[in-house]
């Protein structure tokens, strides 16, 4: 299972409004009510442990459990690509840095996957980006100095991309990641 | 302009477009809009609920409860959105009161709407919906952000943040006539994980169900009795730096009336369930691309555009001077060419976003609107600001006209 080494700093989040900023860290295994502010809804959470994005290697057989996907390794010269297919017929690809952490999420497909599970405590940045962003229903995007996390697409085809900018191995270029 | 101001040259410009003939009025760049008619509704870009909107589409639709001639509403700042499928409505906006679907258990329906930048939960409910003068009897629409069902299945809500309420979703609902008939159809009739539908014992207790085609949310088009094969989104041409509003037609119908004749645009097919065509633009192919009101700018990459800084609007271009681009929209093939497929040259600018954005506080259309796509070597989304100074034709799945099958796009 996943330590608890996090190889990347983590900045603060930019946006103050952020209302429902969910707490990573929770105990692996048990439900969690979340009281949303400001919103008359509740949100059952299972929280996991294991986060991808940012997280050791091992997650992801974490996350291809969680996601009751297949798995096909593809080595590159500086990196590994892990695609998880799952059963809704959505891609996902990890990207590992040879040291063994995970630097970048891409998926793509008729549903989004489970966004929590894949990017862990950076889910957050994407709800928050999400509700401060112009773009509107169909696009995302979330462009900082050390995350940079973009969706688009609509009903049916869905695509996005979440990576870590200071851990993408040097020469790789973020074309590369989707 | 104060915000009088603001709503009084929306109001004039809504009288204008009213008055702008017996069948029609030419947007300032000639291309020829519906006047008034059973089968066109006024659809305008303008801030929306929320007055902050950019490049979204509204109407006004009435819903009534199935049957009912009292128990109705009319509902404005409703979004036009050809990217997705079905009428959903806000529960904060309705009034109405709407009979829940159920299934043989007496369970209720519900469904998780993912949208890329969130979710949107709630039971699915039956109404009978008038546009202008059509009318889609017990149509399958969905209800978001009902307080009956508070409680967000974990599957859903792990998909983004939820936009359950009008200050999040930035519209009173949505009208979605995309070409698919319903918004998933036969891959959610059977076990499926998708995750677009549940079944409610109690509204704590959602769980994953396959759903028949026959209960799911519906694009209302395909309901009416006539005029149900396609639609047509007539928008005006707008000055590059942009506009208080825009006002168009959604005109419904292609080849079923004096004023929907099909136009001489080359018919583009699409894949059947995504919509998509390709696109070629800057020497590269980008085999899943589409046309999209519920984009509100036009999506691609480019790396030699420099992107915007400022919080809020990182991934929109900003360049120095409003950028050309030439490219050929062609029917969908799946492969990485357009050679061999049928295709109709485009041209489009890019302005600094920033500067649309600060020029005028008061503009909600923005014709030259861009930003970045994530999987940057498959698509270029053709939002909003494709459609200004063009009528878009897009034929149903399962429709046929004069000229030719849906589902495609034409203009």
């Amino acid at each position: 299972m996943r330590d608890e080494a996090n190889m990347i700093d983590r900045k603060p989040l930019n946006s103050p409004s952020l209302s429902r900023r969910l707490a990573p860290g929770l105990a692996a295994g048990k439900l969690s009510l979340v009281l949303c502010a400001g919103l008359a809804t509740t949100v059952l959470l299972p929280v996991s442990a294991q986060a991808a994005l940012g997280a050791p290697y091992a997650s992801i057989q974490a996350d291809q459990t969680e996601l009751h996907a297949s798995l096909k390794v593809t080595p590159r010269a500086t990196y590994e690509v892990h695609e998880l297919t799952l059963p809704s017929g959505t891609l996902v690809r990890e990207y590992v840095t040879t040291s063994g952490v995970v630097f970048a999420v891409a998926w793509n497909g008729p549903s989004k996957p489970n966004l929590s599970q894949l990017l862990g405590p950076y889910f957050a940045d994407l709800n928050a980006a999400a509700q401060t962003s112009r773009g509107g229903h169909n696009h995302l995007d979330l462009t900082r100095s050390d995350l940079v996390i973009q969706a688009g697409g609509h009903m049916r085809a869905f695509s996005g991309r979440a990576y870590l900018v200071a851990a993408i191995p040097a020469g790789v270029s973020s074309d590369e990641l989707r | 302009m104060n915000r009088f101001q603001f709503f009084l040259v929306g109001a004039i410009t809504m009288f204008l477009a009213a008055c702008g003939g017996k069948s029609s009025f030419s947007g300032s760049s000639g291309n020829p809009i519906a006047g008034p008619a059973a089968n066109v509704v006024t659809a305008v870009v303008n801030g929306g609920p929320n007055n902050n909107a950019a490049n979204t589409l509204y109407t006004t639709v009435t819903i009534c409860a199935p049957g009912s001639t009292t128990n109705c509403q009319t509902i404005d700042n409703i979004e036009i959105d050809t990217g997705s499928s079905g009428l959903r409505i806000l529960a904060a906006a309705l009034t109405a009161d709407l009979p829940i679907q159920m299934d043989s258990n007496g369970n209720s329906f519900a469904e998780c709407t993912q949208f890329v930048d969130g979710y949107s939960w709630g039971p699915l409910a039956l109404a009978d919906l008038t546009i202008s003068q059509e009318t889609a009897q017990n149509l399958p629409v969905q209800v978001i952000g009902d307080p009956n069902f508070a409680t967000v299945p974990s599957d859903c809500a792990n998909t983004g943040p939820a936009e359950d309420t009008v200050a999040a979703f930035g519209a009173n609902g949505i009208l979605g006539v995309a070409p698919p008939a319903q918004d998933c159809g036969s891959d959610c009739a059977v076990p499926n994980s998708l995750g677009f539908y549940y079944s409610c014992s109690s509204a704590t207790n959602c769980v994953a169900v396959a759903v028949p085609v026959g209960n799911q949310v519906q694009n209302p088009v395909t309901f009416f009795p006539t005029d149900n094969n396609g639609v047509i989104i007539e928008l005006p041409s707008v000055a590059a730096t942009g506009a208080a509003s825009a006002t168009g037609a959604l005109v419904f119908g292609i080849d079923t009336q004096s004023n929907n004749a099909s136009g001489s645009g080359t018919v583009l097919a699409l894949q059947t369930t995504s919509g998509f065509l390709s696109v070629s633009l800057n020497g590269t192919v980008y085999p899943e691309s589409f046309l999209d009101t519920g984009s509100n700018g036009l999506y691609f990459t480019d790396s030699s555009l420099t992107q915007c800084t400022d919080s809020g609007i990182t991934g929109f271009y900003c360049p120095a001077s409003t950028q050309n681009f030439s490219a050929t929209v062609c029917s969908y093939n799946g492969s990485g060419t357009c050679s061999g497929t049928s295709q109709q040259s485009i041209s489009f600018s890019v302005g600094n976003a920033e500067s649309l954005f600060d020029g005028n506080a008061t503009y909600t259309a923005f014709p030259t609107l861009a930003g970045t796509f994530p999987s940057s070597q498959s698509t270029v989304d053709l939002g909003l600001p494709f459609f200004f100074g063009r009528n878009v034709y897009e034929a149903f799945e399962g429709k046929s006209t004069k000229a030719g099958a849906g589902p495609y796009v034409s203009f």
